[in-house]
């Protein structure tokens, strides 16, 4: 592996909470265009890393190397400049909005009229708006979302609402996906149709996926790598293959 | 010395506003509203309190009694009227039923009671206490000890009583309080009972040291004790006992040393640059949003 | 069938319908007035009533942007328009014998604008740190010392220039100059340069204002920041920017109506300005529909016009304003009420849904 390198690097990273260790000592990386899991028991601290990776919260300890660059100093919204994109376990779309216009919201770097721009409707804002509609069109229907382009997100279901955090979250032109939990609350046909979507999404835009899930299925599935934690700490890491056949990992979520 | 006596002075007034601030902050902290009329259950108080004392020749504590126990009653009648039918209707809704409460009670009184000033008899002690140079008013005196007394039997029924806990419990969390069965309609209504009653309290000491009680009387010192519960951080008693006592202590200081004019927007300058340091007032919680 | 709206049909989709609607209404609403107006039917007491409403429109369409679209409660409005009104009548003041009228009130109207915004953008750096009711508490402090500060001031222009002078009145103007601003006084013998058509044009800039912004990169960011803080943070908009944004266009707004409101009498004290004015402004919002300036622009007029209409019941007009006030809120806003106006509309359009489905294509999803 050593002839690639990662666009993610993690190194060392820990967080506390007052006096309460949530993550310690993780050390994973992620190469181009792979889809790599991040697989745990409940409370193990998974979306605490993601929210370090998407600086939601600032590690107390080690580094977080992306592209080459510390994230070290960079804020929320700098660290999706730099291109890290998220859904979330909770969904959290922008409920009022329609489908078409969450994706558009995503694309809101790639935009530069100004304001005055907008409020006199000069030629720039026709021009970007036209090509800005295009390609949040276009996303919507990888994401299977075309038909439903004007409905008001809040009212999708709960699988579109889903995808429509992937695309929203594409929109920014991340090099890298983290997926939190994106297949909870499908049922098996759903989670076959995403699984293909998430290879698709990788092969399209070629990003790097990370993943959280509790679909032993979709991850052992269609991820390339996994990394495991438990209690806070990484437990195993590794191909689909040793992770299935790894002891503690047995333990860790059969228990004694 | 002099600083010592405007200090005394400050605490006085604050001691009002603090009285005030617990009615607004019990409310926010367990039915989560702004209750903008809450300045007019003291209008409604002073009122009370002086036709019982000037009409029906009432004494001091019994008409106080009767004020208190008006005010609570109005207190429940609104609650009950006007804000439980809109408990899952956004905050603004709420705010805006307050909004038209405190105009109705004002119009009410104005309609009733004209809008001539009327003047509020000295029932309090007056003169003052003399301690060497410091010359303290009776009038601060009581009122002072009336907010201490207020806080301490609030804080014993918050800590002691099982309708104190069901409270605290409610302003936690009203879904789990009403699965441990805790009537939460019913403790809501206590608290404004508790917030209304005391709104009662402050009207006559308020009344007793600006002798004039007319329809949008409590108008100014609603706002500024609705200011002394955020400055203290909204929802915490403490903090609502402290921001007023500090707020009140900041005014008389602003008017003796700055400018009389100028005090207001001292005292609402101080608040922002409060809020600017600790985004959720003195005793608040941080609020944070899990992700 | 919805992706290639062009033209006409385009003002009537879903999305721009709300457009359409305001400047339709607006522009109705006037050609109506001017019309009365000139066949005499249209008495004092209304004819009076023009300019005002506009101002309010106008402060109430800037209100909107800040709590409906922006989602942030502002009890400040009313400071804004303090703002604006006496910087416009210190500028119409200063330029009252070189500039003809409707040109001054247009500069006025802009330097109110800028002033106001310009403190919007002042105040909005700290208050836009905070949330929810923290936020509209500064707010509401801020349209206090806004009060508080212009009632302590003293503005007084002659042949010599300016002279200010601040709580005590220290002005010594010679023969021919006048006091601008005269502390708690306000300004007196302002010359009133309002008029109604101005005002219209204004309510229809800043309609276009804000439905540009909010058919904009900008507005879908206000929007989004509003839905979900955290999700907009993470798709790299920035959160105070955009807020930022909303806050100064709204209080720049106030600034030009109340230049306008300013410019419409010859004395106006600061005290106009207080925090039943910024209450005032909220309820028409607030009644009218977040987010809603069709709904806005209603709510205004008839609020308004309201303890006019009332005015034969002379003491209880204010009485019965609050007893409307309370029960349009109960009967919007109670979930038993709600549910059975719905039951209502469906029950009533049960036969149309069906092609209005197909209409909206919206069936195979």
């Amino acid at each position: 592996m050593a002839e690639r390198t990662p666009v993610l690097e993690v190194r060392g990273l820990g967080i506390d909470f007052g006096g309460l260790t949530a993550v310690n000592d993780l050390n994973m990386e992620v190469y181009p265009e792979e889809i790599a899991g991040l697989i745990g028991p409940n409370g193990a601290g998974k979306t605490t890393v993601f929210n370090m990776l998407t600086k939601v919260y600032q590690p107390t300890r080690g580094q977080i190397i992306f592209c080459g660059e510390d994230l070290a100093k960079k804020s929320v919204v700098e660290t999706n400049k730099a291109g890290i994109a998220r859904t979330f376990q909770n969904i959290r779309l922008f409920s009022n909005l329609s489908v078409l216009d969450n994706v558009k919201t995503g694309f809101h770097n790639s935009i530069t009229y100004s304001p005055f721009a907008a409020v006199l409707r000069l030629p720039s804002y026709y021009k970007q708006e036209k090509e800005l509609d295009e390609k949040a069109r276009d996303l919507l229907k990888i994401l299977e979302l075309s038909d439903q382009a004007d409905v008001i997100a809040g009212n999708l279901p709960y699988g579109a609402q889903r995808r429509l955090e992937i695309a929203r979250a594409l929109a920014t032109g991340p090099k890298l996906l983290l997926l939190d939990e994106p297949a909870a609350g499908m049922n098996p046909q759903e989670t076959e149709e995403l699984m293909k979507m998430i290879r698709f999404v990788r092969d399209h835009f070629k990003i790097a996926v990370l993943l959280i899930e509790h679909d032993m299925k979709l991850v052992m599935g269609i991820c390339e790598r996994i990394t495991v934690l438990n209690y806070g700490m990484m437990l195993a890491q590794g191909l689909p293959e040793e992770i299935q056949a790894n002891p503690a990992v047995i333990k860790a979520y059969l228990g004694e | 010395m002099q600083f010592i006596s405007y200090l005394i002075n400050g605490l006085g007034l604050g001691s009002v506003y603090a009285i005030i601030a617990l009615g607004y902050t019990m409310v926010y902290g367990i039915a989560k509203m702004l209750n903008f009329a809450h300045g007019d259950v003291i209008m409604i108080g002073a009122y009370i309190a002086f036709f019982a004392i000037m009409n029906f020749g009432l004494p001091l504590i019994p008409a106080v009694l009767l004020a208190i126990l008006a005010c609570t009653v109005l207190g429940v009648v609104i609650e009950r009227l006007a804000y439980k039918p809109l408990r899952q209707a956004p905050s603004l809704a709420v705010l805006i039923t307050a909004i038209g409460v405190s105009y109705f009670l004002q119009n009410g009184a104005q309609l009733l009671w004209s809008s001539s000033t009327k003047v509020f008899p000295a029932v309090l002690p007056s003169g003052s206490l003399q301690i060497g140079d410091l010359s303290v008013s009776w009038l601060t005196l009581i009122t002072i000890i009336v907010c201490v007394l207020v806080m301490a039997v609030l804080t014993l029924f918050i800590s002691r009583t099982k309708t104190g806990r069901a409270m605290r419990a409610c302003s936690e969390d009203k879904g789990a309080a009403t699965l441990m069965g805790i009537n939460v309609n019913f403790i809501i209504s206590v608290t404004f009972a508790i917030g209304s009653g005391l709104a009662a309290i402050a009207s006559v000491l308020l009344c007793s040291t600006y002798p004039s009680v007319y329809p949008t009387l409590g108008s100014m010192p609603g706002i500024k004790a609705f200011t002394a519960a955020v400055f203290g951080g909204i929802g915490s008693i403490p903090g609502a006992f402290l921001g007023g006592l500090l707020l009140g202590i900041i005014e008389i200081l602003a008017k003796a040393y700055i400018s009389t004019q100028l005090s207001d927007a001292i005292v609402f300058a101080v608040l922002i640059i409060v809020l600017l340091i600790k985004p959720t007032g003195l005793l608040g919680r941080k609020l944070s949003e899990k992700v | 069938m919805t992706k290639d709206k062009k033209g006409l049909s385009a003002l009537f989709s879903a999305k721009y319908r709300g457009r359409t609607a305001s400047y339709t209404l607006v522009i109705l609403a006037y050609i109506i007035l001017e019309v009365m107006r000139a066949s005499g039917n249209l008495s004092s007491l209304f004819t009076s009533l023009l300019v005002p409403v506009t101002c309010y429109i106008v402060a109430a369409i800037g209100l909107n942007l800040n709590v409906g679209i922006s989602g942030e409660l502002n009890l400040g409005q009313a400071g804004f328009m303090s703002i604006g009104a006496f910087t416009g009548i210190c500028v119409s003041g200063r330029l009252a014998a070189s500039v003809p009228a409707v040109p001054r009130l247009i500069l006025a109207m802009i330097a109110g604008a800028l002033l106001a915004s310009l403190f919007g953008f002042i105040i909005g750096v700290p208050v836009l740190k905070l949330q929810g009711d923290y936020l509209a508490i500064v707010t509401l402090a801020f349209g206090q010392i806004i009060k508080s500060l212009i009632t302590n001031m003293y503005l007084g222009f002659d042949e010599n220039g300016f002279q200010f002078s601040f709580v005590e009145n220290t002005c010594k103007l010679v023969p021919g100059g006048k006091m601008l601003l005269n502390g708690p006084m306000g300004a007196t013998g302002t010359q009133r340069i309002a008029t109604f058509t101005v005002g219209v044009i204004l309510v229809l800039v800043a309609l276009v204002i804000v439905y540009n912004l909010m058919y904009s990169k900008s507005g879908r960011a206000i929007m989004a920041a509003r839905d979900n803080r955290i999700a907009a943070e993470l798709i790299g908009i920035n959160i105070s920017a955009t807020k930022m944004l909303a806050f100064v266009v709204s209080a720049g707004l106030a600034g030009a109506a109340g230049a306008m409101y300013g410019l419409n009498y010859s004395t106006l004290v600061p005290n106009k300005y207080d925090f039943n004015t910024s209450i005032l402004i909220l309820v028409y919002v607030v009644l009218g529909g977040l987010g809603n300036m069709t709904g806005t622009i209603i709510s205004t007029v008839v609020l308004v016009l309201l303890p006019e209409l009332l005015r034969s019941l002379q003491d209880y007009r204010m009485l019965i304003y609050a007893i409307v006030l309370i029960v349009i809120m109960l009967l919007t806003n109670n979930e038993w009420v709600r549910t059975r106006i719905k039951l209502l509309q469906k029950s009533l359009s049960g036969g149309r849904k069906a092609s209005a489905g197909k209409e909206d294509g919206k069936e195979a999803a």
